[in-house]
């Protein structure tokens, strides 16, 4: 039976590289998608978000922030800015990020500091991507 | 003539200082090893990503290609130099300096040129020589890659923008531990990648479209170059560092062995003639 190789690299490391995957699940730009093995050759924009993977019944789940995906001959390989998988993630800190970047984007709507809610928009979504992917990988 | 206490003081003081070149020594090849496991790790992403960009040019075609990726008459250039916040580094920073000073004064003429300087060693020296846009001292040896967002988003702001037509980073280049070569490449207009062939690829599904997708990506990958820069400056910090203090430590050892022989010698001098005079004195007596 057909399987995908899933690789994901950020520039710090390389955080996973997985055989045998039957299934990909990621936030693409406009909406989630879903990779089967013998997928037509794709490359997407990325949201942040959760990517997760199924094998052998196995389900993984990853934050992502960001990023592309590349589909080509079975294999699937995501260039994310950072990616951590759910096991990984520290809970206490993304919360305390979270609501540090709500703090600064609702402080930055009043002084009106393009640069300071871009950045805050970006943090918090950061942030939520942790949180929901640990969400989703407890809900199973 | 120094007193053999002088000697001895000068012993233990030069001593001291060779402690302390040898830890710095120790310290900078733990931490060479550190960056250059860095720039193995970057590896992967980038060579994906430097091919993404090149298929993501190809289907998108030369008449749509992004700004980033667009060369245009240059009016004004900026140039990024990457230099260390500490000192101790052999001629790393001299080195880099100085070819920012000559390519900034080889400048076609008509041509302005706006200087950013990454590390208190080049702000110090260059700050004195040229007006400086900006100015980055807080980044730290072992940074990650949204720690130089700041400064990749200034550049491709301005170049978007307009404010300068190119972009020039001067850093050091790891070669090996002996050899750092400040290298002067163009981060912006991108170059592109070598083989721009117009061979059909499969048909690649881009979404949303391809141009859009390359708008995306090239930031990222201006971002990835810097970045690599900063490990390539990393590793060759620790490099640099470790062989000057290496080279100290050798010269401390040989002072003290010279500083003791000398004092060696004063002293055997000094027991000699105690043992002449009171074999004088006693051959005196006997002679009485």
């Amino acid at each position: 039976m057909p399987s995908l190789t899933l690789t994901v690299v950020s520039p710090e490391r390389e955080v996973l590289r997985c055989d045998g995957v039957s299934l990909v699940l990621a936030p693409a730009i406009d909406g989630q998608i879903g990779i089967l093995p013998r997928h037509a050759p794709l490359v997407t924009q990325l949201a942040p978000g959760t990517l997760e993977l199924r094998r052998n019944g196995d389900v993984t789940h990853l934050s992502i922030l960001g990023g592309f995906l590349e589909v080509s001959n079975d294999q699937v390989t995501v260039l994310t800015d950072g990616s951590e998988r759910a096991d990984e993630i520290d809970l206490a800190r993304a919360e305390s990020a979270r609501e540090a970047a709500q703090r600064t984007l609702d402080e930055s709507r009043h002084t009106h500091d393009d640069v300071l809610t871009t950045q805050a928009r970006l943090a918090l979504l950061r942030a939520l991507a942790r949180l929901r992917t640990v969400e989703r990988a407890q809900r199973r | 003539m120094p007193s053999p206490l002088d000697l001895r003081r000068r012993i233990r003081s030069v001593d001291n200082t060779r402690q302390i070149t040898r830890a710095m020594q120790l310290v900078a090849a733990s931490r060479m090893r550190r960056a250059q496991e860095a720039v193995q790790a970057l590896r992967p992403y980038a060579t994906h990503i430097a091919s993404l960009v090149e298929r993501l040019v190809r289907a998108t075609g030369e008449e749509r290609l992004p700004v980033l990726l667009r060369p245009r008459p240059i009016a004004r250039t900026a140039y990024l130099v990457l230099t260390t916040n500490r000192g101790l580094a052999g001629p790393l920073n001299s080195n880099i300096v100085r070819t920012a000073a000559r390519e900034v004064d080889a400048a076609p003429p008509g041509v302005e040129v706006s200087l950013v300087v990454v590390g208190r060693k080049g702000h110090v020296a260059l700050r004195g020589l040229y007006d400086l846009t900006a100015v980055f001292t807080d980044i730290g040896d072992q940074p990650s890659v949204r720690d130089i967002t700041p400064l990749t988003t200034l550049l491709v702001d301005g170049f978007a923008s307009g404010e300068f037509d190119e972009v020039r980073m001067i850093y050091p280049e790891f070669v090996n531990t002996l050899t750092q070569r400040p290298t002067v490449v163009r981060l912006l207009p991108v170059v592109l990648p070598e083989e721009f062939e117009s061979t059909r690829d499969e048909d690649i599904i881009f979404e949303p479209d391809p141009h859009v997708v390359l708008e995306a990506i090239v930031p990222r990958f201006v971002e990835m170059t810097v970045y690599e820069a900063f490990l390539e400056l990393a590793a060759s910090e620790q490099s640099a560092r470790m062989v000057a203090m290496r080279a100290a430590t050798d010269n401390a050892t040989e002072l003290i062995e010279s500083l003791r022989l000398a004092y060696n010698k004063l002293r055997q001098s000094r027991i000699t003639s105690e043992i002449i005079d009171i074999a004088a004195g006693a051959s005196a007596l006997a002679d009485a």
